[in-house]
């Protein structure tokens, strides 16, 4: 233990508050959507009795981490990232196959989900890398290994066959964004996400038609600069290139199944009966609520179990149809403080570790949060992730709980870290 | 700040732009839209309906004339998931292949209404137990119970009318939204006009069901639940015996009877042939009838006994001779010249040979021709009136009051209104007020543009038989019989005069064209009438009332293309008249009863 030389911090109340509320209010949407309107019993054979299990496993984890020392985290990351690492390769082969995606350990009846603990390893390792002395974000070197960090899970992960928690790890993007990385490169990620959607949307001779047009027009207007026209015409040319490729990549590569699943995403298919039937139950769950809700487990659509994977994926749906836009609104401001609060706890950091540590954090319960919202009305693909501290079951409790906690110990420590900051 | 807090800021305002994009959104879902709400009702809430018995329909004297049978419909709840459905052991259920199950499916899902489809009509009661015992393993099906009309006596088809499922447009036309597809409505008569007093009040129950169509606990708790409510029994003024009576002496012929009890405007007989029996249009033989009898060229779906006009003719002699009096322009023994008809210029009515008219009395008991045409130009070329038109309408303001020329407004529907051209309408053939009496002079012996249905003809005789008002002729009896059937119309005839007329039609029975057909003990004022019909034979009528004092019956018959008015409307009236006040089993005239019974009269065009 490293006692301080600038004495013991407290741990932040605020936070640990917001944490436990959601927790709470996240057991009840369990409860609710596990339960129908028979009187409570304690019985831990039902949904709702095993989450209180795994509170009460997060709980105690979250109070052993208070108990070891702050730095071991730090000196043993990138071990933590190798070991998980491993476990992302090992469960491809020795793993049990849900839902297509074998991403699970069974040991006895529990199942674990390495993709869900992955996420701490990595922000470990990043927090790390990112914090080193020598670590140059200009470097392009540097910029290989953090982007390498990054992409080793996600590809491990979209290997099993689990897309969504593979996209989860794009989120770092917002670290990486606080620490410096060039704006530049930015908009040619946001650009290209949106070439590809386009191109899925309209075709690839739709969208190279509109684009040569396009530079025409603004050809006409600069001729008389022939670097600009240069350099406009080589972006387009690459644009070009680029929408050539997903193109090429949608219509060759994908299933057809894949490629009405993308099309469903993008919301350019409708099909309530197929793939649209989940969203679609859901929408109608979370309309129903109105203003006030149909009153807790008073809610019709939560009773006649209409919205598949509510407990676990579509959990907000129950509160949107049993508390109404108010309770809607009320989670939604908890999670917003939440994360405004890990902000301010990033930004009061005197380590650079614990400050990008930090960000880490905010970065994928941030993710998992819009998307997981906005799934449920629609306004995100649904890609089957967790929303924190809501969604049933013990992998992705503990895993945000552990992500969390250690903020908060490296937190309560921060009086006596070095600064490192610049 | 340094330039790496400040992009802190930015990831701060990122945070909050898509939470505020999330709230907004949900705001749509939630409070604006009402789709999600109704899909959410329509998806797990489904109501059990309890259809009670539709009310009993009797007669005059506690006759049921309607009752009632169970009968079943399979209905499918949706929405419907084939996913869940055993439908191999449905099949055995209901006793069909796969492939009539599917196309019976389908069937269903597109007359779907209300998140209800109608399966299988009329299951009989044998299959209805055999499925209700299995039904339970389908739980996306449930059986529904209503009562199907029977017949204790198979007649007046047209009066009761019948009950069918209700249509598309009715539907939409249910302001109350009290039906739902596949439930039954009256479709006309009595059972269309009474709907709401027959069908009672459906119960309803409101469940929770889930995904799998399980019906779970009451929906709210049962707070929006109805109880049901059995139909009411509607009491109707028909008299079985005479409607049943009065149907053997139309068979075979095409016309109408219609008998009316004057003092109360109750309706004791509404025949039309031909017909067809309403058993004919219970739920389970409607379908293969219906078109049958629609397509049939006698047009046996028509009531001619309101919705047929015709001619009345020389009927309308009594109240020619009702309207000259009032208006003073006649006196009960005024006579006018009859030679063999009336001639004015190239104009001839012709007349039929008799004695000279000493009076007004004996002018109906001869039905002359001659004396009404006179009569005519007396009533509309009165000194006081400056023009044709004047005098034209104050002739017509009786008529106006007799209810003729529009619809009485009796409770079933079809009524057809009659013609009683207005001024204007000779007016636009002759020019203003360049005519006269002697063009419209058919009109005074009811002939010519005057049309009216048997069921205002009948009224007439009300009329007389009430000595000067009517009550609008109606079916329900009883205590709840609308206050519009207890309003006394008055004629504006005084009663004095109705004494001639009366005295006049009684001649008719002892001695004039009616004069055969009389009966022992029963002293009957009638006047015949044979109208000319353009399109072939001349309808024959008569309209008559009996006893002369204190009247019971009023009656009037219209037989189409059967020649006199004494030949056969006459006598079927009599006979009416007798059954209905002497009630015996055996007519005092077999001979005459055999003949009405037995002849046939064809259309001729």
């Amino acid at each position: 233990m490293s006692e301080g030389i600038y004495g013991q911090s407290k741990i932040d109340g605020i936070t640990l508050f917001l944490y436990l509320i959601l927790v709470a209010i996240g057991f009840m949407a369990i409860f609710s959507s596990s339960h129908g309107a028979e009187s409570f019993s304690l019985d831990f054979g039902t949904k709702y009795g095993k989450q209180l299990i795994w509170i009460a496993v997060s709980l105690t984890i979250g109070a052993v981490l208070f108990l070891m020392d702050v730095r071991f985290f730090e000196v043993f990351s990138y071990p933590i990232f190798a070991i998980f690492m491993v476990l992302l390769v090992l469960v491809m082969f020795l793993g049990t196959e849900v839902n297509g995606a074998r991403s699970w350990f069974s040991i006895g009846s529990f199942r674990l989900q390495p993709a869900e603990f992955a996420k701490f390893g990595v922000a470990l390792a990043l927090a790390r890398y990112v914090s080193d002395i020598d670590t140059d974000m200009k470097s392009r070197r540097y910029q290989m290994i953090t982007a390498g960090i990054i992409l080793l899970p996600i590809v491990l992960i979209i290997l099993q066959g689990d897309a969504g928690s593979g996209l989860v790890f794009f989120s770092f993007v917002m670290v990486l964004y606080r620490e410096g990385l060039s704006g530049t490169i930015l908009v040619i990620g946001i650009v290209s996400i949106a070439i590809a959607v386009l191109t899925i949307a309209f075709g690839f001779v739709a969208l190279i038609i509109t684009l040569v047009i396009l530079g025409a027009i603004i050809s006409a207007f600069v001729y008389t600069n022939t670097r600009i026209l240069r350099n406009l015409w080589l972006i387009l040319a690459i644009c070009i290139g680029f929408s050539k490729a997903v193109d090429f990549g949608f219509t060759r590569v994908l299933q057809i199944h894949q490629q009405k699943r993308i099309q469903v995403m993008l919301g350019l298919l409708d099909d309530p009966q197929g793939l649209g039937y989940n969203v679609n139950q859901s929408k109608i769950a979370i309309g129903s609520g109105g203003l006030l809700g149909k009153g807790y487990l008073q809610g019709t659509q939560t009773k006649g179990d209409f919205v598949p994977e509510q407990h676990t994926d579509f959990i907000f749906t129950s509160i949107g149809e049993e508390f109404g836009w108010v309770g809607s609104t009320v989670v939604i401001i908890l999670f917003v403080l939440l994360f405004l609060r890990i902000s301010f706890l990033a930004e009061r950091q005197r380590s650079k570790f614990s400050r990008v540590y930090a960000y880490c954090v905010l970065s994928i319960l941030f993710f998992h949060f819009l998307i997981n919202i906005g799934m449920t009305i629609n306004l995100a693909p649904v890609i089957g992730i967790p929303l924190p501290f809501f969604s049933y079951g013990g992998s992705s409790l503990i895993s945000f709980t552990v992500l969390l906690f250690l903020l908060l110990r490296l937190d309560a420590n921060r009086e006596n870290e070095l600064a490192s900051d610049y | 700040m340094t330039y790496n807090q400040n992009r802190s800021t930015v990831i701060r305002l990122i945070i909050v732009v898509f939470a505020l994009i999330l709230i907004t959104k949900l705001f749509y879902l939630q409070v604006i839209s009402d789709t999600y709400a109704k899909k959410s009702r329509s998806l797990s809430v489904r109501t059990v309906t309890e259809f009670p018995d539709r009310g009993l329909i009797i007669d005059r004297n506690g006759e049921i004339i309607v009752f009632n049978e169970d009968a079943y419909n399979l209905v499918v709840h949706y929405p419907f998931s084939e996913k869940k459905f055993n439908k191999s052991g449905f099949c055995d259920l209901v006793g069909m292949d796969s492939v009539e199950v599917e196309e019976r499916l389908i069937k269903a899902k597109k007359s779907q209404y209300n998140g209800k489809g109608v399966f299988m009509k009329n299951i009989t009661s044998a299959d209805f137990a055999r499925i209700q015992e299995g039904l339970f393993q389908f739980q996306q099906f449930s059986i529904e119970a209503r009562s199907d009309r029977k017949y204790k006596h198979n007649i007046a088809a047209h009066t009761l009318g019948y009950v069918a499922e209700i249509s598309r447009t009715e539907l939409e036309r249910d302001a109350e939204d009290y039906y739902d597809i596949g439930e039954y409505i009256g479709k006309s008569g009595l059972e269309k006009y009474y709907e709401t007093h027959l069908r009672g009040i459906k119960g309803r129950q409101l469940y929770l069901r889930d995904n799998a169509g399980r019906l779970k606990e009451r929906y709210v708790g049962g707070a929006n639940d109805v109880e049901a409510k059995i139909g009411e029994v509607l009491p109707i003024s028909l008299d079985v015996l005479i409607q049943e009576y009065g149907e053997k002496l139309m068979a075979g012929k095409t016309g109408s009877i219609v008998a009316i009890e004057p003092s109360s405007g109750e309706i004791l007989a509404m025949v039309t042939s031909p017909g067809y029996k309403p058993e004919m249009f219970s739920m389970k033989n409607l379908s293969k009838n219906y078109n049958a009898l629609l397509r049939d060229k006698s047009k046996p779906l028509i009531n001619r006994a309101v919705n047929s006009n015709y001619p009345p003719g020389s009927t309308f002699k009594v109240f020619m001779a009702l309207i000259g009096l009032q208006e003073g322009v006649i006196t009960p023994n005024t006579r006018f010249r009859c030679n063999g008809g009336f001639h004015l210029g190239s104009l001839t009515v012709r007349c039929h040979g008799h004695a000279p008219s000493p009076n007004v009395g004996y002018s109906i008991q001869t039905s002359c021709n001659a004396f009404y045409c006179n009569l005519y130009r007396e009533i509309l070329h009165q000194d006081r009136f400056e023009n044709i038109e004047d005098g034209y309408n104050n002739w017509k303001s009786y008529l106006d009051r007799m209810g003729l020329g529009q619809k009485l407004g009796t409770d079933i529907s079809a009524e057809k209104p009659g013609n009683v051209p207005k001024a204007e309408h000779f007016h636009r053939i002759h020019g203003k007020n360049r005519w006269n009496y002697a063009r419209i002079i058919s009109m005074s012996i009811g002939q010519g543009e005057l049309l009216l249905s048997p069921l205002q003809m009948a009224n007439m005789a009300a009329m007389v038989a009430n000595r000067g008002y009517y009550y609008t002729p109606h079916f329900i009896k009883g205590d709840s019989v609308p206050a519009m059937f207890k309003e006394k119309h008055e004629l504006g005839i005084e009663q004095k005069h109705f004494d001639v007329v009366v005295d006049g039609m009684n001649k008719v029975m002892l001695q004039g064209t009616g004069a055969y057909v009389k009966i022992p003990g029963i002293d009957i004022c009638g006047k015949t009438g044979t109208a000319q019909n353009p399109h072939g034979e001349n309808h024959s009528l008569f309209i008559a009332f009996a006893p002369k004092d204190n009247p019971k019956i009023a009656i009037a018959t219209v037989v189409e293309n059967a020649g006199y008015g004494a030949t056969w409307a006459a006598p079927m009236c009599t006979l009416m008249i007798e059954k209905y006040l002497n009630r015996d089993t055996v007519s005092q005239r077999p001979f005459l009863e055999e003949k009405m019974f037995n002849t046939e009269i064809k259309i001729v065009k």
